[in-house]
């Protein structure tokens, strides 16, 4: 099979979810006709037509309210957040209803909310975010945040299948960049389950999303310079697999963690605490982060540049831990 | 205000019915006394919120609804509770933060709800949120083929959130069987209706969305229950959201802790005189549907049922303290027991079936006996062709203002006729 896109993967896995179960619908604006700003939904109208593709008004409140409603009679539907920026249109409906249901009420909602994240693409500060840490700290959210077109789909169908709300961020910088063969037939990636993608010896580069391909990046640069550093792709955010941080971090002694979150509140910050928690005997040195900047998402390529982290800056800050 | 004339609608409900309403409204108010001897006692962990004068509201609404439907009920609609089959013990357990509650103490007052058998969707203290969540009910409803009807309510306060416009909005877009009460109890907790919206009549707001609304004397029951009554079934049958003003007063404060003092006296006068209760015992005793036997008959059974009702309540444990870290996430093979009845051929929806007969379409959106007038797009074949948008209804907003059954039935809106093919 010809490599596909991440962008086409996702599409696959709705494409599937929705052809094997008629309770998978999808709901958001332009998703229909148009087929989603980004073409992810394209060709569903056709094949499934719009009593299961469904196009809405711009009110983010009512898309989720309404899938989160569908899902009480058992559907399962994927709404769709156009840029993942408008997810604070909608913060209440899903930190405080959506979210809650099954501690509160038994109600579990198996809705998914998916859409692009992620700058680097010159979107400015309102098509660039990367909101996941408003929602980390909402317990009964799940939060996926895929690096490869392989995990995409198998993460993508597995959040559909799962039956707790799972916010599902999707890097628009990796939607037409990176292709990958995927396997044929039906195949899943579970949830709360990190990987290693590069094994090494001497630091652990923490990761996920389009940062993991920074975090590559600076680790081949690394061996040239004889430093093996191991990379873990979180994959999902919430729960976080603790124990494949650990287990690596216990071998390495030194933990990085590159995000493009930015750096207060950050996913790191938390990491650190864990270590800090759990492994505090196994560290040679401090965590270091290498994040974005503390400011919003600015526009200009060369402000955005200074705005993100890369492979050079990771790369410095690896060989700095180094020295511990 | 609108005249208070309920001997117009004895016609339309059976004896039993006059008497369901009668007993679930003292039941209601006997619910919340109950509870505010228990507050008064410290027995209430959290708040109390009374709907004190409100009661023909809750009951005579949900008194429309068949077992099959849906509802979110606010802090105020104990009564809606009732009607739909939940025992008092729930909501004592509730408010007392007891283990053997709903939610088991996890929450308190009315949030809790029942999606397996009762079809009660819990509210949340977010005021608004529930309109886009039963919009999505009924958009379930009818993608399943069941034919069913969600009911939600607001106050005038909550008619101002955001997302109040956009849950209306989309049910209105989609055509949902949503039936909306607003109950316009004249305060936001001291913000008197004057301030808040600059409306006459807060059911103006349906006409931005482009559908029907009443306006009724919210202490009314048969009024209330009447023209609720055909709200559900005009929206069961295809013809979109519905929404219904009901003007009422709220009698006590904001809650427990509230006097209110802010209420002038002249209008607490004017509607404690309006009791809804006492205007229907007149009503029922005049009919002969009620005596001094009855009505003694009715307080008794109630009392009796109530005192073990708030004995099982008292009697039962909190909650042991190990659960509170339990049931955040749904997990294991039995945490997600809701699966789909369909009420309809599985194989129309997918493919390639699907996409090519989109049979809800017919059903009342759009197509056929539908008001919206027009017929849906349908594209035929294995050839990808783009699928239209679904037609906008075109009818003017039409604003029904009851006064009393006659004029229900007097300005009941005729079906519309389905337009040619092509009008849209």
């Amino acid at each position: 099979m010809a490599p596909v896109t991440f962008l086409e993967a996702i599409r696959q896995a709705m494409f599937e979810e929705m052809a094997a179960d008629p309770s998978v619908v999808l709901i958001g604006e332009d998703v229909g006709v148009y087929g989603g700003a980004f073409k992810t939904s394209e060709g569903l109208l056709e094949k499934f037509g719009w009593e299961r593709v469904i196009d809405t008004p711009i009110s983010e409140s009512a898309i989720i309210g309404a899938a989160c409603g569908m899902s009480y009679l058992g559907l399962r539907p994927i709404a769709e957040m156009q840029f993942i920026d408008f997810i604070a249109c909608c913060f209440n409906q899903l930190t405080n209803f959506v979210a809650k249901g099954h501690y509160l009420w038994n109600a579990p909602a198996p809705i998914v909310v998916r859409g692009p994240s992620g700058g680097g693409v010159h979107g400015g500060p309102f098509h660039s975010a990367n909101p996941e840490m408003y929602f980390l700290h909402t317990p009964g959210l799940k939060i996926v945040y895929p690096s490869t077109p392989y995990d995409a789909k198998g993460l993508l169908k597995a959040s559909i299948r799962d039956n707790n709300p799972v916010l599902f961020f999707e890097h628009k910088f990796l939607y037409r960049r990176i292709k990958e063969e995927l396997p044929e037939g039906d195949y899943t990636v579970p949830l709360g389950k990190a990987i290693v993608r590069r094994e090494g010896k001497h630091l652990t580069i923490v990761s996920y999303a389009a940062m993991m391909h920074v975090a590559l990046e600076a680790a081949d640069a690394l061996a040239k310079d004889g430093i093996e550093a191991e990379v873990i792709d979180l994959r999902t955010l919430l729960p976080l697999d603790e124990e494949t941080i650990l287990n690596s971090v216990k071998k390495t002694n030194k933990c990085l963690v590159v995000h493009e979150d930015t750096k207060t509140g950050g996913i790191a910050g938390e990491i650190a605490a864990i270590l800090s928690e759990k492994a505090f005997f196994d560290l040679d040195g401090p965590l270091v982060r290498v994040t974005s900047l503390d400011t919003p998402v600015p526009y200009a390529p060369t402000l955005e540049d200074a705005f993100l982290p890369n492979a050079q800056k990771v790369f410095a800050a690896a060989k700095e831990l180094n020295r511990f | 205000m609108p005249g208070f004339d309920t001997r117009a609608k004895t016609a339309k409900l059976s004896r039993n019915q006059y008497l369901d309403l009668y007993y679930y409204m003292r039941l209601n108010r006997e619910v919340e006394e109950t509870m505010t001897r228990l507050f008064r006692q410290n027995k209430i962990v959290g708040g109390l919120y009374s709907s004190l004068g409100q009661e023909a509201i809750s009951v005579g609404t949900a008194y429309a609804l068949e077992k099959r439907d849906w509802m979110a009920p606010m802090i105020r609609n104990i009564g809606a509770l009732l009607v739909k089959g939940v025992p008092p013990r729930d909501i004592f357990t509730q408010h007392m933060a007891k283990y053997t509650s709903p939610t088991k103490g996890k929450d308190g007052t009315s949030h809790f709800g029942d999606l397996d058998d009762l079809h009660i969707v819990s509210p949340i203290s977010m005021l608004g949120d529930l309109i886009p969540v039963l919009t999505g009910v009924a958009m379930a409803g009818r993608y399943l083929g069941q034919k069913i009807v969600s009911m939600t309510w607001i106050g005038d306060g909550g008619s101002s959130t955001g997302v109040f416009h956009e849950g209306l909005n989309l049910a209105a877009s989609q055509k949902a069987a949503l039936v909306l009460i607003l109950e316009n109890n004249q305060w936001a907790y001291s913000t008197p209706v004057r301030r808040q919206v600059p409306l006459e009549n807060l059911a103006d707001r349906a006409k931005a969305y482009g559908i029907s609304s009443y306006i009724v004397d919210g202490n009314d029951v048969v009024t209330v229950y009447s023209t609720a009554k055909e709200a559900v079934e005009r929206a069961r049958a295809g013809e979109g959201p519905i929404l219904i003003e009901a003007k009422t007063f709220r009698r006590r404060g904001h809650a427990q802790h509230d006097p209110a003092e802010y209420v002038p006296r002249e209008q607490r006068e004017y509607w404690e005189k309006r009791d809804p209760i006492e205007l229907y015992e007149k009503f029922l005793t005049q009919e002969k549907l009620l005596d001094a036997k009855a009505k003694k008959d009715v307080g008794d059974k109630i009392n009796t049922l109530l005192e073990k009702e708030r004995e099982f309540a008292e009697n039962s444990p909190m909650p042991p303290s190990e659960t509170a870290a339990e049931g955040v996430y749904c997990t294991g093979d039995d945490c997600h027991k809701i699966r789909p009845k369909w009420a309809r051929p599985v194989e129309e929806l997918l493919p390639p079936k699907s996409s090519v007969e989109p049979v809800w379409l017919v059903e009342g959106f759009g197509r056929g006996g539908s008001s919206s007038g027009g017929l849906a797009p349908i594209h035929f074949g294995d050839v990808p062709a783009k699928a239209a948008a679904p037609p906008v209804p075109e009818e003017a907003p039409k604003l029904v203002v009851v006064k009393s059954a006659k004029k229900v039935a007097a300005k009941k809106v005729a079906p519309k006729k389905p337009v040619k093919k092509g009008a849209r």
